[in-house]
């Protein structure tokens, strides 16, 4: 369960729309399901009462922020959990949004619940969900009810959070927290491990569940280009492509590789793949190999920083050596 | 005479100011390197976006080499730092999806170089030889 309720946020949001500090909350809304939960504009206090805070808001912000505060009048209010912030820090780098036209409040967050791994126990009918001390789901295959703990059915993600400090917020709802020493790589070693024949199994069989619907791409808080490379129909380097191995490769490679050194491990791309590929296993390893050879780097961490990619020292690791201590 | 030997082909990235003049002195000295490579030339090894060396073995390139200035020489001061940071997270991520590593490398080659040029080619096209022909990464709509 998390730590604030939703009425918390809904009074905060209903004040500040009133004494017109604000003219735009960016918050959750319930989709299609219970557990689909949308990114959705409120404009009045009476518009909030469709607002929602649980387990599922995994939805980070910090990329509606660009076309929100060309929109708004005054400012944009937009609720920020730990890992959203650094979002929010990136793309202030980038110089994608106004810092004025923001008002962020910073949210404690407790980890948010993976669809997926509640889906695995009961089966895809889930009729409704209810989120308290522990997560109630109903199904359409009985009148029983199925409770899972938060921590049984947390997102990988969130298991293997990085941080649960804001780094980015002019109000903060609860404690300020901890930048947390996780195990987010664990996975990564665990694959480079692996032959090479074994890693290229293990992609080949993520990658060619890929059904290229750029949710990926879309959903990313780096991914802000106006114009993407992917758009353009005469490039064909990363379109579907015959071939013998699998065919989606190429636009895993360049989308990782676009978003190196500004990604900020959000975990954004593989919540919404709708094919639960590891994407975040791309972009750790990208990460992971900057932190060893071009010193820790956290993207995000502050405003300014310059990322590895577009920096350089006389000394850095030759192309070739960066497989040294690999098979 | 074997008529359908498949040959490797081998796409060299070289930068307009070192190792393009060196790959000229390696051929005005009649230092003799494979015919399976395929030099491009580039102005600094740093234009090499890394969607050109995908672009390559997507085309059926079985190796990629990048040819550039010593580190410290680059007549744009720091172009090759930045190549040399990209390509090894590139290289890194290749090897990482299973793409054997020995089809990718990075060499400084200066304009008076012209034999370590040879002999890079013609090591490089040994190695690639060896590994056969480039299935992981091709597209077989550019299969001709």
């Amino acid at each position: 369960m998390q730590k604030i309720t939703r009425d918390v946020l809904v009074e905060k949001a209903a004040s500040l729309l009133e004494n017109g500090t604000v003219d735009r909350v960016l918050g959750w809304k319930k989709g299609e399901f219970d557990y689909d939960l949308t990114p959705a504009v409120f404009t009045s206090a009476d518009d909030l009462k469709d607002l929602v805070w649980n387990d599922f808001c995994g939805a980070n912000f910090s990329k509606y922020l660009i076309a929100n505060t060309k929109k708004s009048a005054s400012k944009v209010l937009v609720f920020l959990k730990p890992c959203d912030t650094y979002s929010f820090n990136q793309l202030l780098t980038e110089h994608r949004f106004d810092r004025e036209k923001v008002y962020a409040i910073g949210i404690p967050c407790e980890g948010m619940a993976d669809i997926s791994k509640i889906k695995a126990v009961t089966g895809d009918g889930i009729s409704s969900i209810e989120c308290g001390e522990k997560i109630n789901v109903t199904t359409i295959y009985s009148d029983d009810t199925v409770s899972f703990d938060l921590s049984d059915v947390m997102a990988e993600r969130c298991v293997n959070c990085k941080s649960k400090k804001h780094v980015a917020y002019d109000e903060l709802i609860g404690e300020e927290g901890d930048v947390i020493e996780s195990g987010r790589f664990d996975e990564v070693e665990r694959i480079e491990n692996m032959t090479a024949d074994e890693r290229y199994a293990f992609w080949q069989n993520e990658l060619s569940r890929c059904i290229r619907c750029n949710a990926c791409r879309d959903v990313c808080p780096a991914c802000t280009c106006e114009k993407c490379v992917f758009d353009n129909p005469n490039h064909s380097l990363e379109n579907k492509a015959p071939a013998t191995s699998f065919e989606e490769k190429m636009f895993h490679i360049i989308r990782a590789f676009h978003v190196a050194g500004r990604c900020t491990d959000c975990g954004e791309c593989s919540r919404v793949c709708p094919q639960n590929i590891p994407l975040h296993l791309l972009n750790r390893k990208f990460i992971k190999d900057m932190n060893t050879h071009y010193g820790e780097y956290q993207a995000g961490a502050e405003v300014g920083s310059r990322a590895p990619l577009v920096n350089y020292t006389t000394e850095d690791v030759e192309p070739g050596d960066v497989f040294e201590g690999r098979e | 005479m074997q008529v359908n030997e498949k040959k490797p082909l081998i796409v060299a990235f070289c930068c307009n100011w070192c190792s393009y003049a060196g790959a000229d002195l390696a051929g005005n000295n009649r230092l003799s390197y494979p015919a399976d490579v395929k030099i491009i030339r580039v102005p600094c090894s740093c234009r090499v976006n890394p969607m050109f060396v995908l672009r390559a073995f997507q085309r059926g390139a079985d190796g990629v080499i990048l040819c550039g200035c010593h580190p410290g020489d680059c007549h744009y001061t720091s172009g090759n730092y930045y190549t040399r940071r990209r390509m090894a997270m590139l290289f890194s991520m290749l090897d990482y999806l299973g793409i054997e590593k020995e089809r990718t490398r990075v060499e400084w080659v200066s304009a008076a170089e012209g034999a370590k040029f040879a002999a890079t080619m013609n090591d490089f096209a040994q190695t690639v030889a060896a590994l056969g022909e480039n299935k992981r990464l091709e597209d077989l709509r550019c299969k001709r």
